[in-house]
């Protein structure tokens, strides 16, 4: 396989455990165990069942007429948002809290940028009854309040991250300390294909479920399996490594990765990792992240918090230095505008990350045949301040 | 012989210090250095600091964010160390994470440690594996120890594999935290440090992570051959400043 990851935990030349060893016997547990548990019938039974009565799944694919007739192609939406939540996100936190049962833990720690990770996890512990503790960026819990209530409401310790960024980054640092600080019962969700071996592995496999399901409803669709384009948003990527998934080893299928340009690539506020990262190591990957000459990861800037990420996975900085997927970058103007866009040609208010993915049109222009699945991984509502707040509606 | 291998070889209990280099201003690199010296302290652990460092508590996290405010990077620690060795004989060791080291290159930092009189590295963020395969040889060319950390977690044969290929001392962290927690050590610490003295290890050990006093410092040399400290070095520099090394080190060696 090129393109999806080798047994010794690298996508090409990303990706590995660069974790200190505090942490090793926590991830080496993990990772000696996740594909065995994956391949239980008793998992895949439990974890299939849940998606369907407790997330909704199969999430439609609902072709997008009006938007298609806008662009002049066939624009077909994975509806990701209708998942109990209102994102992807629980596809992961579902495997993840099963995966946590039978290692035994009972506490569960997370990180959160926008707090749709945050509520995901919150969920699965209410549904589980275990103890559920969040990491959320001070910034972050400021501009996504109705995520933090809900976060509450579900039982949840919601901790404020007061360090560097004080973003998504030092959350995920402060969740890092605490599953140091509490080695034996306690499992790390974490909430994108980041982190060490094998989290991105597992974290792509729990989301695969997404283009799965575009396999075999675009062939009830379009009388085929494959579409020409995937577009997914990419914070750390885990939406966009579900909606690439099966796809990955499939040349015909051109994948797009959408970053966040915040106010421009080069204005200095900016989360365009694939422009303005190296490789490097961050949160025990190496991947691409943006940061200074002498190796300081730099604070990115986003108006959507789930993707005010400094790196990317390294599943998608491989995908990005073999060229297998094309990156555009969208500002901030940029995504608020396609946000409202779909808003009244669909009747569907996106989240802002995903808003991005809805933005490339003026990037990239595609035939009228076109066949192009975008991944609408969130939904709007705990975005609507900020639509209100950008648009003074 | 590397410095470090000589220091362990004396008949005393050794106790090596750790700050984070440029703080609490970006020049007190080298004195604080040679204070430390002057005091009596062992061998010094030089923090190059991160913006990220994630095996770290509050007190090391501050000093690192403080000192890359006031300018420290890897290239202005290499200048301010640059005529250590005219002054300073004790071992040197520089504590840090990967990626800033990758950044200026791996082979690049080694020469330049070498030709700067460092002895040794600590890099929690890289793991044995990655080290055994990629880096050994470029460490050893430039006559680098690198320092493993284990700890209470640690399988047996994990630590008898890091025993093989360490050759300078083992990295001995208490208990299952970040650094700067400070309950003092119980049962379990005491008996976790008589368990890896009896492996008979060929590596000596030493003790980091909360130990913040005398009582502490001797608890942990009971059974190892020194002991580190960083965060309760670093409170004192913070609230008494650079001038009063010698109240901190006494104290902790009274
Ligand atoms: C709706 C939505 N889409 C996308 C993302 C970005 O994450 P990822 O790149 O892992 O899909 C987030 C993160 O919070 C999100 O809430």
């Amino acid at each position: 396989m090129k393109y999806n990851i080798s047994n010794n935990g690298y996508y090409g030349d990303f990706g590995g455990a660069y974790i200190p060893e505090m942490l090793y016997p926590n991830v080496e547990e993990l990772r000696q165990n996740y594909l065995k548990i994956m391949a239980e019938p008793s998992f895949k039974e439990e974890f299939n069942q849940l998606l369907k009565d407790y997330v909704g799944r199969p999430s439609p694919l609902y072709f997008a007429r009006r938007l298609s007739k806008k662009y002049n192609t066939k624009i077909y939406l994975k509806r990701e948002d209708l998942n109990h939540t209102g994102a992807h996100k629980v596809n992961n936190t579902i495997g993840q809290i099963l995966m946590a049962q039978r290692l035994g833990k009972t506490r569960i720690i997370a990180e959160t940028g926008a707090g749709q990770h945050g509520v995901a996890t919150a969920t699965v512990c209410a549904l589980m009854g275990m103890e559920c503790i969040v990491y959320m960026g001070e910034i972050d819990i400021a501009r996504q309040a109705p995520n933090v209530a809900r976060m509450k409401m579900l039982g949840a310790k919601v901790v404020p991250a007061l360090s560097g960024s004080r973003t998504l980054k030092d959350a995920t640092n402060e969740a890092i300390r605490d599953w140091i600080n509490n080695p034996i019962n306690t499992h790390y969700i974490i909430g994108s294909v980041v982190g060490p071996h094998p989290y991105p592995d597992m974290v792509a496999r729990f989301q695969a479920v997404v283009s799965e399901e575009i396999q075999w409803q675009l062939k009830e669709k379009e009388g085929k399996t494959t579409p020409d384009y995937v577009v997914a948003c990419v914070g750390g990527g885990s939406n966009a490594a579900g909606a690439f998934y099966h796809y990955l080893e499939n040349t015909n299928v051109k994948l797009i990765a959408v970053e966040a340009a915040g106010k421009g690539i080069h204005s200095g506020e900016s989360a365009a990792t694939s422009v303005l990262g190296r490789e490097g190591i961050i949160h025990g990957s190496k991947t691409l992240l943006m940061q200074t000459k002498d190796g300081q990861i730099t604070e990115p800037y986003s108006i959507s918090a789930g993707l005010d990420y400094p790196g990317v996975g390294p599943m998608h900085a491989h995908l990005y230095k073999t060229g297998r997927a094309e990156f555009i970058s969208i500002t901030d103007d940029e995504a608020m505008t396609a946000g409202l866009e779909l808003s009244q040609l669909e009747g569907i208010i996106p989240a802002i990350e995903t808003s991005h993915a809805f933005a490339i049109f003026d990037h990239k222009k595609f035939k009228a045949d076109d066949v192009v699945v975008i991944n609408l991984s969130g939904r709007g509502d705990k975005d609507l301040q900020n639509y209100i707040d950008y648009f003074k509606l | 012989m590397n410095r470090i291998n000589q220091k362990l070889k004396e008949d005393k209990k050794l106790l090596s210090i750790y700050f984070s280099a440029g703080y609490p201003n970006l020049n007190d690199t080298v004195s604080i250095i040679e204070n430390l010296e002057k005091n009596g302290v062992d061998m010094i652990e030089i923090g190059l600091p991160f913006s990220d460092p994630l095996a770290d508590g509050p007190t090391i996290q501050a000093s690192s964010t403080e000192a890359l405010k006031n300018g420290m990077t890897t290239e202005v620690l290499f200048n301010q160390l640059k005529d250590i060795r005219k002054t300073v004989t004790i071992p040197l060791i520089i504590m840090g994470y990967f990626n800033p080291m990758l950044q200026y290159g791996v082979e690049a930092f080694c020469e330049k440690c070498q030709q700067t009189g460092i002895d040794g590295l600590i890099i929690p963020d890289l793991p044995v594996d990655v080290y055994n395969e990629r880096y050994k040889a470029t460490f050893e060319k430039y006559g680098l120890i690198n320092v493993f950390l284990i700890t209470p977690q640690t399988s047996i044969e994990r630590i008898n594999f890091i025993d093989s290929i360490s050759n300078g001392f083992i990295y001995m962290v208490s208990s299952a935290s970040v650094t700067g927690s400070s309950s003092g050590f119980g049962d379990e610490q005491t008996n976790y440090f008589k368990r890896i003295k009896n492996m008979k290890l060929k590596n000596p050990q030493i003790v980091g992570f909360g130990i913040n006093s005398n009582e502490t410092f001797n608890q942990a040399t009971l059974s190892a051959k020194g002991a580190i400290i960083g965060s309760a070095f670093i409170k004192h520099l913070s609230k008494k400043g650079v001038n009063t090394i010698h109240e901190f080190v006494s104290g902790i060696l009274r």
